[in-house]
């Protein structure tokens, strides 16, 4: 192929500027190569660091609780752990906490159905910056708490951030939730075992707040019955609707009565 | 472009470039999750989770 030679300098003009247009180009593109791996990196944070510290730091406050230990029973011929003693259901009227201060946590639950959760912190609120994102489950303040007649609601997180609730589509009907209360100052309904089971689930958008009103969905009603609430985010990696179950109370048990039998056949 | 601008202004041969490089990645990422990522994620629209507050 021949081509006309163009003169020197417009030649050399023309080598500068597109030096200059593609030195351009060639910088936005790696600024946004560069944003991209940072968004990456967000992600990464998000979805899985969160986890990583929210669970550490949920263990921790578990394991630092001061709290009464249940009674055990010397171990079995052929065991080396001691077995725990079955604590007997009461269904009279339980001790019930008075209100706590914002962040404090005050009890603890567990759900059997979840094999291999672990113990997870409720504190007082709902707001992410102090008590969802950093100390696990959140309960609504001006909601009951365990064990009185009302609603005791509670929050937690279905993805990141340890994300307590995450399994909570695993629930069934009748299946046990154990809530464990445990203030420091010794007051009425400490160290006690509150074991709801799932009457009811529901999917509602954010804004539907009478889920946790004292009688779950009727605002203006007088509550007769013990109940909990459960509210998790739905669907997973979403804040568009809310996934929310509902329970009632099913008995109670000073825990120096021995552990609530859900969670004893648990551990065996 | 910026970065064959940081490359050929590092020291050295090209094993103690790379480890500089790495060794500042490392530093952005550690940054990135000890305060960016923390500071930015309640501005993004996936995480307002709550109603009314």
């Amino acid at each position: 192929m021949t081509a006309v030679e163009p003169a020197e300098p417009a030649a050399r003009r023309r080598s500068r500027a597109s030096r200059v247009v593609y030195g351009v180009i060639g910088v936005i593109g790696e600024i946004l190569i560069t944003l991209g791996l940072l968004l990456f990196g967000f992600l990464v944070w998000q979805l899985w660091w969160t986890d990583v510290q929210g669970n550490r730091a949920q263990a921790e406050i578990v394991r630092e609780v001061v709290r009464e230990a249940p009674p055990t029973v010397a171990p079995s011929p052929g065991s080396t752990k001691p077995a725990e003693v079955v604590a007997k259901p009461r269904h009279d009227d339980p001790p019930v906490l008075k209100d706590q201060k914002h962040a404090t946590t005050f009890a603890t639950m567990q759900v059997p159905r979840w094999d291999g959760e672990p113990e997870r912190p409720i504190s007082e609120g709902t707001d992410r910056a102090t008590v969802l994102d950093v100390l696990g489950v959140g309960h609504y303040e001006g909601t009951a708490m365990p064990g009185d007649i009302g609603n005791f609601a509670v929050a937690g997180h279905r993805t990141t951030y340890a994300k307590p609730f995450n399994r909570i589509l695993e629930l069934k009907k009748g299946d046990p939730v154990v809530v464990r209360t445990t203030t420091l100052d010794g007051s009425e309904g400490t160290d006690t075992w509150y074991v709801y089971r799932v009457v009811s689930t529901q999917v509602v958008p954010p804004t539907d707040v009478d889920v946790i009103a004292p009688v779950p969905n009727e605002p203006y009603a007088k509550p007769t019955k013990r109940m909990m609430t459960m509210t998790t985010c739905h669907p997973m990696y979403s804040a568009r609707e809310r996934f929310i179950v509902h329970l009632e109370l099913d008995y109670w048990a000073p825990v120096s009565s021995g552990t609530p039998a859900e969670l004893v056949s648990n551990a065996g | 472009m910026m970065y064959g601008w940081l490359w050929r202004h590092l020291p050295g041969p090209t094993v103690v470039r790379v480890l500089i490089l790495l060794a500042l990645a490392a530093a952005v990422l550690v940054a990135c999750f000890a305060w960016v990522y923390p500071a930015i994620a309640p501005h993004m629209p996936f995480n307002e989770t709550t109603v009314g507050e």
